[in-house]
């Protein structure tokens, strides 16, 4: 553990240097390429307004996500619910995946405002189809043997959906969350760009408007730790709280199945 | 009133087998026998009323519930030992019986182990708890589909004893490869091929048979060659 910290810190000083030596020895000026120690100064002299764009990045990301999730699995589960449903569905949930988000953008600027609402929306639609994609998945695929089971036992549908079904998607759902988590801040930023003078997108565009790469450059670093850290926190939780529905190993059925670790 | 299945699959346009007539004496050990493929797993789901991949022509006469034992014990790993063996209660929505459950794990020889989880069990362990919850369901008829096909030699024959033991006096029937286990255990044996069912001499004797009795070799033996006969 301790060991691959180290290796990866290595790795990150031994790329700093290289970019730095890239920058000494090929004289690019500061407007196209600045180096880590200008990125460094400049992420310093900002830190607060860094900081504050950060912590509504932040608020956007987790929101977005939250709400994303919760929808994501109310649709999916309506959808396993009712093949009718699902099969009415279909359509207009790929449309949303197939519109680009940076298109629908401006429109949910223009009906929410410029406030948090049409940021948080925009990662509500990036995060929401892959956790209800993997949930639905999940829920319409359990273990055959499971089933088999639950019809000789003359189990009720809504029995063998809450008992079963449910449980064994989990996994599956798990999968979906830890996708949205990493699109979330792609969703954030996409929202920040278009409107509003909040978030680090935000900064990121002004920065680049006025030239300020370095500035550019310092908000996008932070962006990566926060992007980072948020994926890690989802999984680490999402791990621990499901852990006991990690399907039993040795099973005939169960090779396939994901496992949530990593 | 029996268990009584009559008919063929087919799959594809092609029947899987010549028509059977299978019939399971009350009370008694069926043992049903063939290669894979011969569609013993196809029968044993239409009594259980499970749906199968081929298209059936013919009947079913099932007027019992049956409980269903499989390979794959098929644990659920958030759920205790206890937990699994109720799993049909629960499924009914009926009250879970926690003495009864309990009793049944003390006979499977897993009372200590009750509200652990299945994740720390061996395959054998596994199928102790699923023969639990199999007895759990108390139904007059059972079906076992390969129960035992994952477990090493001595584990299997010691799962072999305990079924035989607490499945006495209920109408079981059990598909298998293995000659030598269904020869063990079974009253009747029958043999699935292409030609349909085919009745398999057994040793005479209460099951369940010693593994060495001189009798059960001679039946597998004279059931190998068969095998191969028809194999050829």
């Amino acid at each position: 553990m301790a060991g691959r910290l180290r290796g990866r810190v290595a790795g990150l000083v031994a790329g700093l240097l290289l970019w730095q030596g890239l920058i000494a020895l090929t004289g690019l000026p500061p407007f196209l390429l600045p180096g880590p120690l200008a990125v460094a100064e400049a992420a310093h002299a900002f830190r607060s307004l860094l900081a504050m764009a950060a912590l509504h990045t932040a608020a956007v990301m987790a929101a977005g996500f939250v709400a994303g999730s919760v929808a994501g699995c109310a649709v999916g589960l309506a959808m396993a619910a009712s093949p009718a449903l699902a099969a009415r569905l279909r359509g207009p949930l790929l449309m949303s995946q197939i519109v680009p988000v940076f298109a629908l953008a401006p429109i949910l600027t223009l009906w929410l405002g410029y406030g948090m609402a049409p940021k948080v929306a925009v990662v509500v639609l990036v995060c929401f189809f892959p956790v209800a994609a993997a949930f639905l998945d999940g829920l319409d695929r359990p273990s055959p043997a499971c089933m088999d089971l639950a019809r000789t036992m003359g189990a009720t549908r809504w029995r063998t959906l809450w008992h079963l079904r449910i449980p064994l998607a989990l996994p599956g759902l798990c999968s979906g969350m830890k996708l949205a988590a990493a699109y979330a801040s792609v969703g954030a930023v996409i929202g920040e760009w278009v409107g509003g003078s909040e978030g680090l997108g935000a900064v990121m565009l002004h920065a680049n408007g006025r030239m300020r790469i370095d500035l550019t450059f310092a908000a996008l670093a932070v962006l990566t730790v926060l992007a980072v850290a948020f994926h890690g926190v989802v999984c680490h939780g999402l791990d621990r709280s499901l852990r006991r529905f990690v399907p039993v190993p040795g099973g005939r059925g169960w090779a396939g199945e994901p496992r949530l670790s990593g | 009133m029996t268990v009584r299945l009559e008919g063929q699959v087919r799959f594809g346009g092609r029947a899987l087998f010549a028509p059977v007539r299978l019939e399971l004496a009350a009370g008694r050990w069926t043992a049903l026998l063939g290669p894979s493929g011969a569609g013993k797993s196809t029968l044993l789901r239409l009594l259980a009323g499970l749906p199968v991949a081929g298209r059936f022509e013919g009947r079913v006469e099932s007027p019992f519930p049956v409980a269903l034992m499989a390979q794959d014990a098929a644990l659920l790993p958030w759920l205790t030992l206890r937990g699994n063996v109720g799993l049909g209660a629960r499924l009914r929505g009926e009250a879970v019986d926690r003495q009864r459950i309990d009793t049944l794990l003390d006979a499977v020889g897993l009372a200590a182990r009750a509200d652990s989880y299945p994740l720390a069990l061996s395959g054998g362990q596994m199928q102790r708890v699923a023969l639990a919850r199999t007895l759990a369901e108390d139904r007059p008829v059972v079906l076992l589909d390969e129960p035992f096909s994952a477990l090493d030699p001595r584990t299997r024959l010691a799962m072999q004893d305990l079924a035989v033991r607490l499945l006495a006096g209920r109408t079981v029937l059990m598909v298998t490869h293995d000659p030598a286990e269904a020869l063990r255990v079974a009253d009747r044996v029958l043999l699935l091929g292409r030609d349909g069912l085919e009745e398999v001499a057994v040793p005479t004797g209460a099951v369940p048979r010693g593994p060495a009795d001189p009798a059960l070799l001679a039946c597998q033996g004279a059931l190998l060659q068969r095998l191969m006969a028809g194999a050829a």
